[in-house]
Formats: structure tokens, C-alpha cells, sequence
């Protein structure tokens, strides 16, 4: 899933200073499952802002409303009449949920999250980065485990020298991931796969190739 | 011979190789780099030039190697570079450049993270691992061929390729020789190690090297570094990642009065060098006296290894 965490209230409160009727749009996909901009998170930031603003004696009206997916053209449809009400809009969905609404409605729209990665939870309440959506999954021959998001260098052919006691050299709180994927091949009984060098990656079907896009033929309209 | 290096002709020769380091100094000072590398004039046949060292910003490994190939002081630089500060199309274009400017030589390298430098806020290019560079070096060298396939325009650029390989570093010592088996299969004509102190593990990587036959298709050279202090010994013991000083040189150098401490240090990579030499395997020696290059001199003089070949 992709993973966010809120904004500090000083940045929203900067970005939302000129404006008082607000709709603040919450989104339940992922950033419901890492508690950061579900309906329950909508709540809390309402409360908050409207308090910050009352205590410099401005009154702020403040609609709350969380949408299914706000990255879904569809969805963001349904709160038409609500962004016609307001005169700014604070969405608390990931960077491309607060990017739909901008390509949709002529009102400034602004991000309650910063939008972190695409990971999964380690344990409750604790997210880490999986996969770095290179486009093109390696995972079939690193034993499952992703070198290009959880290496600090994306080493295809790690691990570097800095590799010690399972922990990577940037900080003891990352498992370096060749020591994973080490102990996984071993697990697997595939030890001599490590043998085989992964060649220079072509990173067109990431980022180097600019914006992506996904076609399906068959379902685009 | 696959090169004109100098390097790679001391080895052909059968000679134990040295290699020496020299940091480019962190301004426009041209003067510094030929002041440090005069102190390794004629004790080795290759001075690895080191690119952006712990990732702080420093005079370009290119340039300064090109100051110490002008100072005629008759020493052959070995550019090291990183992959963490360039793409593929500027490390080949510094490759051209570098050939065209007489540097035969090189090392290939991942590179500490920028989160230990001088810029934590750079991001980390790494387009290519250290692997692939070595197979993107080679390629240029054996075919002609860039990295992207088209051919190179007239003479290719004839580099003889180092990696580093570290024998201390996780998940094991077994995985470590096998890292080391895929730098040799992708192109490294030679391997300058980690600094050694723990001589134990170090014997159980070759062992494992030999048994693969790594050492025969390789040339091997063990890094070795005199420790100033007892400071300095504890600091490499404790903070950096990979890095396997054994107590009893923290012990040692304690047990040694403070202004005797340099004096043990190079005693004790001395009494190293000379258990190294008698691993089967081991080609020579790459000397890291980092900030303290007027060691060298003195380090090959009591490890027996002046005058060397001039060939
Ligand atoms: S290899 Fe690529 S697609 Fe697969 S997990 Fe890693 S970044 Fe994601
Ligand atoms: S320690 Fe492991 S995870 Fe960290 S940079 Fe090195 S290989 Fe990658």
C-alpha cells in the first residue's frame, strides 16, 4: 500500500490562512490502513485546525467528508456541490488522491500528508518500504526480497561492504537487505542463484523513462 | 597484457605489488595533492586517487590524478570512482577522458552512503552497482563497446580494472568470497581488500578464495592501514560498518605510552604484512595511511618491498 503521514498544523494552517470554509476529504484506501487520512484522521485534523484557528480568533467552517478512493475519477465526482461550498479544499489522501481533485476542480487543493512509499506493516503501527515501483519486479530471483527499495544503494549484486550483523550501514534500524535476501536464498536452498550477476538495470520502466502510464486495450474506453 | 598499466605489469612480472592511497584535498589546491603524493614517490607502483572519500565533496579523483601524472614524480594514479555520484554516461565520459589523459587504471566502487558526508541531502545516483560498472568497463575495454551497446570511435579506452572486495563484512565470510567471485567474473583484473587487522578471518576468506580458484584468475591485494592512536583504533573498532579490529590491538596500542602510539601502529602493520605475504594467494599490498602518506615510505622500507620493479 502506499504510506503517509500528516503534514505539522503550522504548514496546514500557512496554506489555509486566506481561506475559511474548508472541505477537509479524507480517503479510505491506504492511507485509512496506516492511520494517516481515514475518516477517523479526518475528525481529528477538523478538530485541530478549527481550535489552532479559534485561538487566533478566526472561525473556521470546516466540511468533513471521506471519500471511497480519491484517486478514482469517479469518486471525486460525488463531492462536486461540497467544493462548490468551499473555498479551499485540504485532501488527506496520498499525493495522487490530492492530484485528482486538483485536475478536477478550479479550487486551490492542498495536502494534509506527505506521501512516504509503498510498503507493507512490519508490525502494529510500524510501515516499511517494499517496493520501489521500478517497474520491471526482480523479486523472482532475490528471494522475494526487494534490493532496489530496501538496499540504502539498490546494489543488485550487494551485499557492499558495510554489511554488518544483519543491520545496513546507514543506521541499525534497517535490515540490510542482501543479509534477507542471503538468509532467504539459504532458506530456499538457493544459495548458488546469488552466483548469477544481475546486469545494469534498464530504468526506462522506472523513473528514468519520465511519467508512466498504463494502457489496458481491452478495458480503456 | 591487457593494458599499459604499470600495475598490471608488476604483477605480470610476479612481483608482490604496492598501491598507496592519496585523498584529493577539499579545495582548489593543486599544490596539496602534489605535496602528498611526492611522499609516495618510488615506494608503489599505482596511488589510488579516492573519489569524494566518505562521501564529503572533495577535488575530482580525475583531476587530481592527472596533477599527480603531470608532477613527474613518475607515479601512476589509479582513479577510483564511485557509483553513488554519477550515471553511466558520466562515468563513461570520465573513462574517455581519463584514457585520453594517460590514466590506464582504475577502481570500481559503490561508495559510502551520503548519509555520512557532507551533503546527507544529496540524493544517491547508483544507476549502476558496482558489478555493473566493472562489466561496463570491461565491455569498453574487450569489445569497444559502450555501456548502451553502440561502438566506441577509435582506440577503446584500455583500463586495467580493480574492485575492492571486504573479507569482514555480513552476512558471512562464505558470502563474501562468493561476492568476490562475481566482481572477478564481471571484470576485475585485480582486488584491493578492506584493511586487514583481524590476519584469522582474513586467512579463512583466502581459503575459501583459493578453493574457488578466485586468486589464480585475480590479482589480490591485501589493504592494510597503521593506526595512529589508540583513539583511532578504537574508532574503526566501534563505528565503522565492516570493519573487524580485534581487541587485542585496542589493547596494545592502550598498553603503549601515547607518544610511542604511531610508532606501534606501524609496527603492528608491519608484523601484519609480514603474516600476509605468507598467505598463498596474496599479490601484494594496498596501503591506506590516510592523512599520512609519509608513512608509506618507512611501511615498504621495514616490510622489505623497496626498491620496486621499474619495468
Ligand atoms: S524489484 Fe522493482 S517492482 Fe519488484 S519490489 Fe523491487 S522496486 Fe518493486
Ligand atoms: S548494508 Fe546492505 S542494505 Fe545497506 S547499502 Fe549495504 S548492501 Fe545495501
Amino acid at each position: 500500500m502506499i504510506t503517509a503521514e500528516r503534514k505539522p498544523l503550522e504548514e496546514l494552517l500557512g496554506y489555509i490562512a486566506p481561506y475559511s470554509r474548508i472541505l477537509l476529504l479524507g480517503c479510505n484506501e491506504c492511507v485509512t490502513v496506516c492511520a494517516a487520512g481515514g475518516r477517523k484522521e479526518v475528525g481529528l485534523l477538523a478538530s485541530a485546525l478549527k481550535m489552532a484557528a479559534r485561538k487566533s480568533g478566526k472561525e473556521l467552517q470546516i466540511v468533513e467528508h471521506t471519500l471511497e478512493r480519491q484517486c478514482d475519477p469517479e469518486y471525486v465526482e460525488e463531492v462536486a456541490s461540497m467544493v462548490a461550498q468551499a473555498d479551499a479544499v485540504v485532501s488527506m489522501a496520498c499525493g495522487c488522491g490530492v492530484q485528482q481533485m486538483a485536475m478536477r476542480y478550479a479550487k486551490p487543493v492542498f495536502p494534509a500528508l506527505n506521501t512516504k512509499f509503498m510498503g507493507g506493516s512490519e508490525r502494529q503501527g510500524v510501515w516499511d518500504e517494499r517496493c520501489a515501483g521500478c517497474g520491471n519486479c526482480l523479486l523472482g530471483v532475490t528471494g522475494g526480497i526487494c534490493p532496489i527499495a530496501r538496499c540504502a544503494k539498490r546494489l543488485m549484486n550487494g551485499p557492499c561492504g558495510g554489511s554488518a550483523n544483519g543491520v545496513c550501514e546507514i543506521t541499525p534500524d534497517v535490515p540490510c537487505a542482501w543479509h534477507l535476501i542471503w538468509e532467504r536464498l539459504e532458506e530456499l536452498g538457493q544459495t548458488e542463484d546469488y552466483l548469477e550477476i544481475i546486469p545494469a538495470k534498464d530504468w526506462k520502466t522506472a523513473q528514468g523513462g519520465g511519467p508512466r502510464k498504463i494502457i489496458r486495450e481491452d478495458l480503456a474506453e | 597484457m591487457k593494458t599499459n598499466s604499470n600495475l598490471e605489469k608488476v604483477l605480470a612480472a610476479g612481483h608482490l605489488a604496492v598501491t598507496a592511497e592519496c585523498g584529493p584535498p577539499r579545495g582548489a589546491m593543486p599544490d596539496k595533492v602534489r605535496e602528498r603524493a611526492a611522499f609516495l614517490e618510488g615506494v608503489c607502483d599505482a596511488v589510488n586517487v579516492t573519489d569524494n572519500q566518505t562521501a564529503m565533496v572533495r577535488m575530482s579523483s580525475l583531476s587530481a590524478s592527472v596533477i599527480i601524472k603531470q608532477a613527474g614524480f613518475g607515479l601512476n594514479p589509479l582513479l577510483q570512482m564511485v557509483s553513488r555520484d554519477r550515471n553511466r554516461l558520466s562515468m563513461q565520459a570520465d573513462i574517455l577522458g581519463a584514457y585520453s589523459l594517460g590514466i590506464d587504471t582504475m577502481l570500481c566502487l559503490s561508495g559510502d552512503h551520503t548519509k555520512f558526508g557532507d551533503h546527507p541531502n544529496a540524493m544517491n545516483v547508483h544507476d549502476l552497482d558496482s558489478i555493473q560498472m566493472l562489466q561496463m568497463v570491461k565491455g569498453m575495454r574487450d569489445e569497444g563497446k559502450f555501456q548502451g551497446g553502440q561502438d566506441i570511435k577509435g582506440d577503446p579506452p584500455k583500463m586495467f580494472i580493480g574492485a575492492a572486495a571486504n573479507p569482514f563484512a555480513g552476512p558471512n565470510v562464505q558470502v563474501r568470497a562468493m561476492r568476490l567471485a562475481k566482481k572477478v567474473r564481471a571484470g576485475a583484473d585485480f582486488i584491493q581488500t578492506q584493511c586487514i587487522f583481524n590476519v584469522d578471518k582474513f586467512e579463512q576468506w583466502m581459503e575459501i578464495v583459493r578453493k574457488m580458484g578466485l586468486h589464480k584468475q585475480t590479482a589480490i591485494l591485501a589493504g592494510v592501514t597503521p593506526i595512529k592512536s589508540v583513539g583511532a583504533a578504537r574508532y574503526m573498532q566501534k563505528k565503522v560498518p565492516g570493519m573487524d579490529v580485534p581487541q587485542e590491538i585496542v589493547d596494545r596500542m592502550a598498553a603503549t605510552p601515547k607518544e610511542k602510539q604511531p610508532e606501534e601502529g606501524i609496527k603492528i602493520c608491519v608484523e601484519m604484512m609480514e603474516r600476509i605475504k605468507k598467505i598463498e594467494g596474496v599479490s601484494g599490498f594496498h596501503i591506506m595511511a590516510i592523512e599520512w602518506e609519509e608513512k608509506v615510505a618507512e611501511i615498504c622500507e621495514k616490510a622489505g618491498l623497496l626498491p620496486r620493479p621499474q619495468l
